[in-house]
């Protein structure tokens, strides 16, 4: 099993990149017998890359749907935002003495729309990843979140959340700071929303550290993003003491959007351009657009108090149990 | 606290297989817990019928009598053992006014998750149907109380859809019956075997929480050992007060996961009751014989707005 979506998705780079080379052979040929001849290789080459990416992606099994997920070329958050808003403006720090940038968040306009966009925010490279400190939110970044939320239910500004990140930072520095009372706060605080709120998950929905922002009206999933209660290699070290057996947690843990639908704990799947979000950008942030949308449009005709309560029964219908 | 102790630890862990809320992780050779205080777990309860017990804190012998009259806590060095849920009420509540309610409730194995099903029936078996939480009505020095108990021993205290239920429910009948809500937690944090559908229970739990404090009911959570990670992190943390046993575990994330995370050396009482209370997490760490008059007490003062209002109704 591949353990990263780089190793996975090595024979299609690969394919990708003789492509490119033959495609540089058939821009220098001056025979146009020739040329021609290229031409048609590379169709036919490129039509077996489509191909190719169909069965690869028609079949992704839930580790694969983890790698992608956690894929470095995947969009974030400000990938979406620059993409799908316009005036984003980011508004910074908890006005407790710390500011965090795992979470992102500040009003824009969607369609000219005021909204207020809360979201998680990896890294690309070493120094952004340490910055955004991989994903993982200390208090702080809740903090800053449960602000903006105010901010939002005092200026009407319906929230949407953007989740991707493996995990709450677990840090000795978040723990005496809170991290616990700062995800469940968090939380609270979008139960008392009247505005409309809708969460998508854009790539690791990590337990706690996603549940802290997506308490939302409405929760979308893309297409090949992951939500889970545990990532699936901590799993496998605690089930059958081998964290190298992430693949069959991944698999255990049901963590797929498809299955999360399955289950009723998501509104709706998102597509994602074929091969996923990373291959088209572009079209990926057109669909997550046309979704926040849709779900911004079904909310828009129900009550302060309607939305509430609408939020509180969502949540309150989940759960499976026998009633004897 | 010996939990950092490794033979503590290896001694502890293989007996908390069954325990698999998030932060519990092992690996081939190295161990390492989050959600779980060693010591108390390799003799918990005492064999019935024996006349002495080794404190599992300070392996002094104690006499059983003095054991339970001092409510399972050692006589020479204080530790406070776990306690099965109906003891703990017993102990706690005006003796005979607890009425249990929810014990319909069972989980299912939704997601065929390996082992699931074998393991709800072990613990079954050993602690009864009643998943990790017991949860009903009762009342303290007369006044009425909605109530929920953890009980470690089922399944590492873990939260899954049943646990939520019940939360949720002791959080609702608080604010339909406008009478304070007490929850006892003790708790590995969420059930992995039911994946997403535990993940939201931590939703659900606090959106009750949330509708208990916009009913005017006090909500008072008790942390006892161990309260982690999914339960730390929703209904638990925004209670109106929070009361803790001393030197319970309480936590976000497993040692494990914080040494994974690059975290180096952490301080000695790191994730202890007293820990979160330096920090100003908590509002008092409350010895267990103390705890039935400050509840009370609590229960009597901050309870008597919601009181006027119920009286109100009738």
């Amino acid at each position: 099993m591949a353990k990263t979506h780089k190793e996975w998705e090595r024979p299609l780079v690969e394919l990708e990149e003789n492509i490119a080379k033959l495609k540089e052979v058939a821009r220098r040929e001056t025979d146009p017998a020739k040329q021609e001849r290229h031409e048609r290789d590379i169709a036919k080459f490129e039509e077996g890359r489509d191909r190719y990416i169909d069965l690869m992606y028609a079949n992704l099994g839930p580790w694969e749907k983890v790698l992608v997920a956690r894929a470095e070329r995947r969009p974030y958050t400000l990938d979406y935002v620059q993409s799908i808003f316009t005036n984003f403006v980011e508004l910074e720090g908890d006005r407790r003495g710390f500011a965090d940038h795992a979470i992102v968040g500040g009003p824009a306009l969607l369609e000219g729309r005021p909204v207020m966009v809360v979201g998680h925010q990896k890294g690309r490279n070493i120094q952004e990843r340490q910055f955004r400190n991989f994903g993982m939110a200390k208090p702080e970044g809740y903090r800053k979140a449960i602000r903006l939320f105010d901010m939002a239910q005092r200026f009407q500004l319906p929230v949407i959340s953007f989740v991707d990140t493996p995990a709450a930072d677990p840090g000795v520095e978040s723990e005496s700071r809170g991290i616990s009372e700062a995800i469940a706060a968090a939380m609270f605080k979008m139960f008392e929303l009247t505005v409309p709120t809708v969460a998508i998950v854009i790539g690791e929905g990590g337990s706690g550290g996603a549940i802290g922002i997506a308490a939302s009206s409405r929760v979308l999933m893309q297409e090949h993003s992951i939500y889970s209660v545990i990532p699936p290699e901590g799993c496998a070290a605690i089930l059958w003491r081998a964290p190298e057996r992430g693949p069959d947690a991944a698999k255990a843990l049901r963590l797929t959007a498809q299955s999360a639908q399955e289950f009723g704990l998501i509104d709706e799947i998102v597509s994602e351009p074929r091969g996923g979000a990373h291959r088209d950008p572009v079209e990926a942030a057109a669909l997550v657009k046309s979704a926040l949308l849709t779900n911004l449009e079904s909310l828009a005709g129900l009550s302060g108090d309607e939305m509430r309560t609408q939020r509180y029964q969502k949540f309150r219908s989940m759960g499976t149990f026998e009633s004897l | 606290m010996k939990r950092r102790n490794s033979s503590a630890l290896f001694l502890h862990v293989r007996q908390v297989d069954s325990c698999p809320g998030s932060p519990i992780t092992r690996q081939s050779s190295t161990i390492s817990i989050a959600g779980v205080s060693s010591e108390t777990l390799s003799n918990k309860t005492p064999t019935p019928g024996s006349a002495f017990l080794q404190c599992a804190a300070c392996k002094k012998i104690i006499f059983s009598v003095d054991f339970e009259q001092n409510l399972r806590v050692c006589p020479y060095c204080g530790h406070h053992h776990r306690l099965p849920s109906r003891l703990r009420i017993e102990l706690t509540f005006d003796e005979g006014s607890f009425q249990e309610m929810d014990q319909e409730l069972r989980s299912v194995d939704t997601l065929e998750f390996p082992e699931y099903t074998e393991k709800l029936t072990t613990a079954v078996e050993k602690n009864g149907p009643n998943d990790s939480v017991l949860s009903g009505l009762a009342t303290i020095d007369g006044l009425g109380v909605s109530l929920a108990v953890a009980d470690f021993s089922f399944m590492g205290g873990s939260m899954g859809s049943v646990a939520g239920e019940k939360i949720t429910r002791t959080l609702e009948r608080a604010a339909d019956q406008k009478v304070p809500a007490v929850i006892f937690c003790a708790s590995g944090g969420a059930r992995m075997q039911e994946g997403l559908l535990s993940l939201m229970q931590m939703a659900k739990t606090t959106a009750a929480a949330q509708r208990a404090s916009q009913a005017g009911v006090p909500y008072i959570a008790v942390f006892t050992d161990p309260t982690m990670a999914g339960v730390l992190a929703s209904y638990a943390s925004i209670a109106d007060v929070i009361l803790a046993e001393p030197k319970a575990l309480v936590g976000f994330a497993g040692l494990r996961v914080s040494k994974q995370a690059g975290v180096g050396k952490v301080p000695d009482d790191f994730q202890t009751a007293e820990f979160v209370h330096k920090h100003g997490m908590i509002d008092r760490i409350v010895p267990r014989k103390e705890m039935r008059t400050t509840l009370s007490t609590l229960v009597r003062i901050l309870g008597s707005g919601a009181r006027a209002e119920q009286q109100a109704l009738l």
